[in-house]
């Protein structure tokens, strides 16, 4: 079974976001910068004002590998992981699994929308074309 | 702007897959190895370093801490550390050259051991971070719940970009793979020693595009040592010490795999940059060189890193047969990891010191003087030069 991450005060709202689709990301209050992965405060000006919100879920792949390699014994392959510049989030990138598409169609520059699955108490992004 | 530290000795034990040995024993195995080399005796040792200390979070990737090495071998030492934050593999390294530099032990042995070939079963796959565990914190749990479990991955979408923007192909890397497998017929620890031709290369699966079985280095069980000595110290050993001429720690991006703004870069380029700000020699001085081959993407980012050749230029540099036997910059003359077995960066330097010193029977850079040495593959990196004068 996939490994799960710990639910910290920091990462919660990106992992539970899901819940409601939402793709949520944290931003400082004062200066707006945005930060992933979260932080309690802002890497760039120290502030504690950090405020997690909703993104459109939508962004364009800068990255990807096919992964052919089960690393675990149920794992289903191949898959595509895409490495996806998040719209509304400057210089923020989300790793997350391809879905609803061949793995080896995807290619960089590529429009990409969010879809969530859910595990226990955690919504996991995952990536499908955005047409 | 060389450090008062040196280089005295390496040693590696029988490097082999699924050899069932425990860990201790490849240790001391190269321990021994190291000192004989060195010209020292186990009294001599007043220091130990390893990176990154025991660690149970990855099968077989540290099985052995400080603590266990100075009871087993019954060091007594004035100073020790383990270093799992550090410039990469090569921290132990860098930590114990400080450590000589500023009188608080004469000669460190640092060692790195592994027994990852061993540990590896069908549900615990070496180097998947955070394997067994049910929930993960820190900077993997961004990426291996999001099955992005294994750092081919990791390399793997790093490598698409630089194909991507610089038009590098497979058989770029395939010349590194081919080219490290010819230098390891030439060794006889390397673990992977038959002749391996490009099709053999493009024919084999493929992991994570674009990289393939034979971009990935082997998992092995094996231990390395190597032993800094301080400056005035190093006289008295058997060997011409190799001076650490400078070293480079410098890190600028996020610790993570997936966030570095430009990602045909790493953090061997902040490393690298921040070596050649220390020392009056370029990179043409160079003769021979040990690159961090975890992937062979690796190999092109380092050669980049550290100003062999410009960005975005490697896969031309690499063609035109500057790094395999008979290169200008040979680079892992003794196979890498890819060919020779993970040692997790101290193999790469073991070799690097084997050739200053005018030990690689088969394999020799005739007259190698200077090397450079680059340690650390995505977000960790440390770099340096060393020369036998
Ligand atoms: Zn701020």
């Amino acid at each position: 079974m996939r490994p799960l991450p710990e639910l910290t005060p920091e990462n919660t709202a990106f992992w539970t976001g899901g819940a409601e689709g939402k793709l949520m990301i944290a931003f400082c209050g004062d200066c707006a910068h945005a930060i992933h992965p979260s932080q309690l405060i802002c890497p760039k000006c120290w502030s504690d004002k950090v405020e997690s919100r909703a993104v459109p879920g939508t962004g364009t792949v800068y990255t990807y590998t096919v992964n052919h390699q089960p690393w675990m014994p149920d794992m289903p392959v191949p898959f595509a992981l895409a490495v996806v510049d998040i719209d509304g989030a400057p210089g923020v990138r989300v790793t997350a699994e391809v879905v609803n598409a061949d793995p080896e169609s995807i290619a960089i520059g590529q429009k990409m929308k969010v879809s969530f699955f859910n595990i226990d108490d955690i919504w996991f992004p995952q990536w499908e074309p955005a047409q | 702007m060389t450090l008062n530290a040196a280089i005295t000795g390496v040693g590696m034990s029988d490097i082999g897959r699924k050899t069932n040995r425990p860990a201790m024993i490849h240790l001391a195995e190269a321990a021994r190895r190291a000192l004989e080399c060195a010209g020292l005796t186990r009294d001599d040792i007043d220091g130990i370093s390893t990176y990154p200390g025991k660690a149970d979070n990855s099968p077989g990737m540290s099985p052995l801490g400080t603590g266990e090495v100075r009871n087993a071998l019954g060091l007594k030492t004035r100073w020790h550390s383990a270093v799992p934050d550090g410039p990469s593999q090569m921290a132990p390294i860098q930590v114990a050259a400080m450590a000589v530099a500023t009188g608080q032990a004469r000669h460190v042995l640092c060692f790195r051991a592994l027994t990852e070939s061993s540990s590896q079963t069908a549900t615990q796959r070496a180097s998947i971070p955070g394997a067994g565990r049910a929930r993960l914190g820190g900077w993997y749990s961004y990426l291996v719940p999001a099955n992005a479990m294994s750092a081919s991955n990791w390399a793997g979408w790093m490598a698409q970009r630089y194909f991507h923007e610089y038009g590098m192909t497979r058989e770029h890397l395939g010349l590194v793979a081919t080219g490290q497998r010819a230098f390891a017929q030439h060794n006889p620890s390397a673990v992977m020693r038959t002749p391996l031709t490009m099709d053999d290369y493009l024919g084999a699966r493929m992991i994570s595009s674009p990289l393939g079985l034979f971009d990935c280095d082997v998992p092995i069980d094996g231990a390395c040592v190597v032993i800094v000595s301080a400056a005035d110290a190093a006289k008295d050993c058997a060997r011409a010490p190799l001076t650490i001429e400078a070293m480079g720690a410098a890190l600028g991006s996020q610790e993570t795999w997936d966030q570095r703004a430009d990602l045909t870069t790493m953090g061997a380029h902040d490393s690298a940059a921040d070596m050649w700000k220390r020392t009056d020699l370029k990179p043409a001085d160079v003769d021979v060189l040990g690159l961090y081959d975890g992937f062979s993407i690796f190999v092109p980012f380092w050669l980049e890193a550290m100003g062999f050749c410009g960005h975005g230029e490697a896969k031309d540099f690499i063609a035109e047969g500057n790094i395999g036997p008979g290169g200008r910059f040979p680079v892992n003359t003794g196979g890498g990891q890819l060919s020779g077995g993970r040692l997790h960066g101290f193999g790469l330097l073991h070799e690097v010191c084997t050739q200053l010193w005018g030990q690689a029977d088969g394999r020799q850079v005739e007259g190698a003087k200077i090397g450079a040495c680059g340690m650390g593959g995505g977000f960790i990196a440390g770099s340096m030069l060393l020369r036998r004068d």
